[in-house]
């Protein structure tokens, strides 16, 4: 349930209550109740929404959209200034860097692996071919087509424990609170009885509506982002937290990926911000007399 | 003899009588500090309001409106544990009461939503 539709019902059960009680004595009124961040972030003044390691289709980039996504979040919504800078391919740096450690990269696909420096910087401009500078353009070149499901995105933990790695990249934007993670956003594809509501009209023309099972055939995506907050001081993860969201439509209805991925993130959006500011959750109480 | 009883039965009426006149205008007192908090928070000045309704409980500590406004007020602060603790002695005094019961379970629930995220 969303705070709006839980605040709705809220609301009506109220007024039931009211309606119920029947007494004279108490004023509705509205309140705010503040609910304090899952993290403390007093000693941070600038976020950096770095990258993240994304996978499961190729419909969407899932890193590019959902940096692109959360920095225009914060933005308005956190009291830390957001660092602009360019989208780290993260699939590929984790590559390097455990090439770097055992000689061999992550994936199957390291053919499609570049020689980039470990930290791109907001300064990168006037690259002769665009595309080469940013592998982030093509999924495939950056080792995220290879990731299908949560045991490939696995492979690339390794990089969020990279003290050093975050550190270094910390020094670079004056040790900001960093943000990466992993977002697996997959195609799902099911089928068995649903409920649906079905009009009937009797035979004097009334009509109604009543609750019918029906085999339905449904597609649609599961969206599973993994939140890293790292202290761009120390290199050290602060804070991590997953989750899961999905969506089914039915076989027919056609709506494009992107969109269903920011039906999906929008429900995560909000936890997403109260890990970092205060936030306040609107109801109804009944003061009485 | 006769003047000695009667003078004794008075003294002990009137002293029978005199808590539950205190306790007649306790409430009354405590009443308008509830009603004057009522007026300012709905013009927005909570602070004010939970000033008045913690003093309407010092005045009168069996009211259970009063304590259903103070842990709204407190509720509105962000205070939870001395929201829950006035709405649970609101429900002690008056355990019957639909709103009071009501407003608890909508704290409950942001409550609780708290706590997990926490991990209390």
């Amino acid at each position: 349930m969303t705070a709006r539709s839980a605040a709705a019902a809220s609301s009506l059960v109220l007024a039931g209550t009211l309606a119920l009680a029947g007494c004279t004595g108490f004023y509705e009124i509205p309140i705010e109740t503040p609910i304090q961040p899952k993290m403390d972030v007093t000693g941070f003044q600038r976020v950096l929404v770095a990258g993240f390691i994304g996978g499961g289709t190729e419909d969407v980039d899932a890193n590019l959209e959902t940096v692109r996504l959360l920095r225009s979040q914060l933005r308005t919504k956190s009291p830390l200034r957001v660092i602009e800078a360019e989208v780290l391919p993260l699939a590929e740096i984790a590559n390097t860097e455990a090439s770097r450690d055992n000689g061999t990269g992550i994936t199957t696909s390291s053919a499609g692996v570049m020689p980039v420096g470990p930290i791109p910087t907001a300064n990168v401009v006037n690259t002769p071919d665009p595309k080469a500078a940013d592998p982030k353009a093509d999924p495939k070149k950056n080792g995220e087509s290879s990731i299908r499901n949560e045991k490939d995105l696995a492979r690339f933990d390794k990089i969020f424990a990279d003290v050093a790695y975050w550190k270094k990249l910390g020094e670079e934007y004056q040790s900001p609170l960093i943000v990466t993670g992993t977002v697996l956003f997959t195609p799902n594809q099911t089928s068995g009885f649903v409920m649906t509501n079905r009009e009937v009209f009797d035979s004097l023309g009334r009509r109604s509506v009543v609750p019918v099972r029906t085999y339905m055939e449904r597609k649609g995506f599961i969206l599973q982002p993994r939140f890293v907050f790292i202290d761009g001081r120390t290199g050290a993860i602060l804070y991590s937290e997953t989750f899961h969201e999905e969506i089914l439509y039915p076989q027919n209805q056609s709506v494009p990926a992107l969109s269903t991925y920011f039906e999906l993130m929008d429900r995560v959006i909000p936890s997403f911000l109260s890990t970092l500011s205060a936030q306040k959750i609107r109801g109804t109480r009944v003061l009485l007399k | 003899m006769r003047r000695l009883i009667f003078a004794s039965v008075v003294v002990l009426i009137v002293s029978a009588a005199a808590p539950a006149v205190a306790r007649a205008d306790d409430r009354d007192k405590s009443k308008e500090q509830v009603e004057f908090g009522i007026r300012v928070a709905q013009n927005g000045l909570w602070n004010e309001a939970l000033y008045r309704w913690k003093k309407a409980v010092e005045l009168d500590p069996t009211y259970a409106a009063a304590w259903n406004n103070l842990a709204i007020a407190y509720e509105h602060e962000g205070k939870f544990e001395d929201a829950k603790k006035a709405y649970e002695k609101a429900l002690e005094l008056d355990p019957k009461n639909l709103m009071i019961r009501q407003n608890y379970d909508l704290f409950k629930e942001i409550n609780d939503r708290t706590k997990r995220r926490s991990g209390k």
